[in-house]
């Protein structure tokens, strides 16, 4: 079959190619790249959607952030929002690839990919965002926890193209952080992550969300872990046991990158680094964006 | 079937005939005929490839040449005049920053795009910024020293400026 090529500007142009078998494609950092290095062919029909205005734009809606399928991760590092109430979503996005990767690559790619290490997933997981997948027929809202199946898998159709990302502003007092082992700062893809959101309320932890990031087929969260550390004072021994429950509910692979056993040993560290940075963070304390580079060497 | 398109690279409008397939690197390299810009690991690794696509960093190798149409696409030819080196290219060769020159008209780019973001970087700054830039001749300090001098109020470290770039002869053969 011949290669075709249509760049869409409308949205209805976009699902009607992607209803005719055509594949999306915004930034290329996940699709090309991965055909350059020989993952999966290109695609035979292609429809571009980066010109798409409908896809674009952070909005402020009814106390959550629409994140349109084309922002990138440049623009949420940058947003004010993301920064203040979702920092997570902002660590993990300053980490992803490269400068050039941040200003191409769209979190509407991030999300599709399904990768178990995508690095704004578990943030993204752990603030219960929801996404939209549109076709030609209409659209359905789903849990991101309900998204992913397997590695590169989502329940979505292949006529579906995901609109947007809807992410709830979380209460006052929570803070979030994501953390990851790298072994270069860009380029890097996560070799252990771990994201915690964490609420305190008048020195109690009232809310707690932990997810893992390349410990497991898909980002999930452990609930083992937020039972550690819920009704307690965030103290050292509470993060400890919230960290060593992380560390025994992954099931990771050994691949190129890290072994099984180092890292479920990692896990237990970077679960700890980010619950402590979420607590920092939650009770007015400071942590720099990105939290992962600031804290090599913490505990 | 191939597509006709139109590029433009450094300001000047290229028709082009383009397989729906081929990278911005092949189409600029091979149909445009501007070689600046390198092919390193043709996945988005290491930089050589770079180029600024409406100011934005943007692996070339690795982005569909169709997404390009309608847009402005910036090469390290795009960075000087006809006859004369721009003000960064003058500071990697006043510091030392380039050696075999391969991964130069990528690091000339990212560097930039870093200036055009934040026209007065840290060090810090300037090596997060090069870090999707990989060079294997340089150990890169002299590259960062180069964006630092060529950035506003950039003064070149003590000792490090051999000489001025006037008196640089030109380089041949690399």
């Amino acid at each position: 079959m011949t290669a075709t090529f249509v760049s869409a500007t409308t949205l209805e142009e976009a699902l009607s190619a992607v209803a005719a078998g055509a594949r999306a494609v915004a930034g290329g950092t996940d699709l090309v790249v991965g055909a350059r290095q020989g993952k999966a062919a290109l695609p035979d029909a292609i429809v571009a959607i980066d010109r798409v205005e409908a896809l674009r734009g952070i909005a402020n809606v009814d106390g959550a952030l629409v994140l349109g399928a084309l922002v990138t991760h440049e623009a949420l590092v940058a947003d004010t929002t993301v920064r203040e109430r979702l920092t997570a979503i902002a660590d993990a996005s300053a980490i992803v690839g490269s400068h050039a990767t941040r200003a191409q690559g769209t979190i509407g790619g991030n999300v599709m990919n399904a990768s178990p290490a995508m690095d704004a997933g578990g943030p993204l997981l752990c603030f219960g965002a929801t996404v939209t997948l549109r076709s030609t027929a209409g659209e359905r809202s789903i849990d991101l926890a309900d998204l992913w199946t397997a590695p590169g898998r989502t329940i979505a159709t292949p006529d579906e193209l995901l609109t947007s990302v809807r992410v709830p502003l979380p209460a006052a007092g929570t803070g979030s952080a994501y953390v990851r082992l790298e072994y270069r700062r860009q380029m890097e893809i996560a070799v252990v992550g771990a994201t915690a959101v964490v609420t305190v309320v008048e020195g109690q932890i009232t809310d707690v969300r932990i997810a893992i990031t390349a410990l497991s087929p898909t980002i999930r969260r452990i609930p083992e872990a937020e039972a550690a550390l819920v009704g307690t004072d965030g103290g050292d021994a509470a993060v400890a046991a919230a960290a060593a429950a992380t560390a025994a509910a992954s099931t990771p692979i050994s691949d190129v990158r890290g072994s099984a056993t180092y890292r479920t040993a990692m896990a237990e560290v970077m679960a700890r680094r980010a619950v402590a940075s979420a607590i920092t963070r939650a009770t007015g304390g400071s942590v720099p964006i990105p939290a992962s580079p600031a804290l090599h060497g913490a505990k | 079937m191939k597509v006709t398109a139109t590029l433009t690279v450094n300001g000047t409008a290229y028709p082009v005939e383009l397989d729906p397939h081929a990278s911005l690197l092949r189409a600029v390299r091979d149909e445009i005929g501007l070689t600046g810009s390198k092919e390193g690991c043709d996945d988005s690794e290491c930089g050589a490839c770079m180029m600024l696509l409406d100011g934005k960093p943007v692996n070339s190798c690795s982005y569909l040449a169709l997404q390009a149409e309608g847009r402005a696409v910036t090469t390290v030819e795009g960075l000087a005049g006809e006859e004369e080196l721009g003000e960064l290219q003058r500071a990697f060769l006043h510091q030392g920053g380039v050696q075999c020159g391969f991964c130069t008209p990528g690091m000339l780019v990212s560097a930039t795009a870093l200036l055009h973001d934040n026209p007065e970087p840290s060090d810090e700054d300037i090596r997060i910024a090069l870090s999707g830039n990989l060079c294997r001749c340089t150990g890169y300090d002299g590259i960062v020293r180069a964006v630092r001098q060529a950035s506003v109020g950039g003064v070149a470290p003590l000792g490090a400026a051999v000489h001025h770039a006037d008196t640089v002869a030109p380089h041949h053969g690399g």
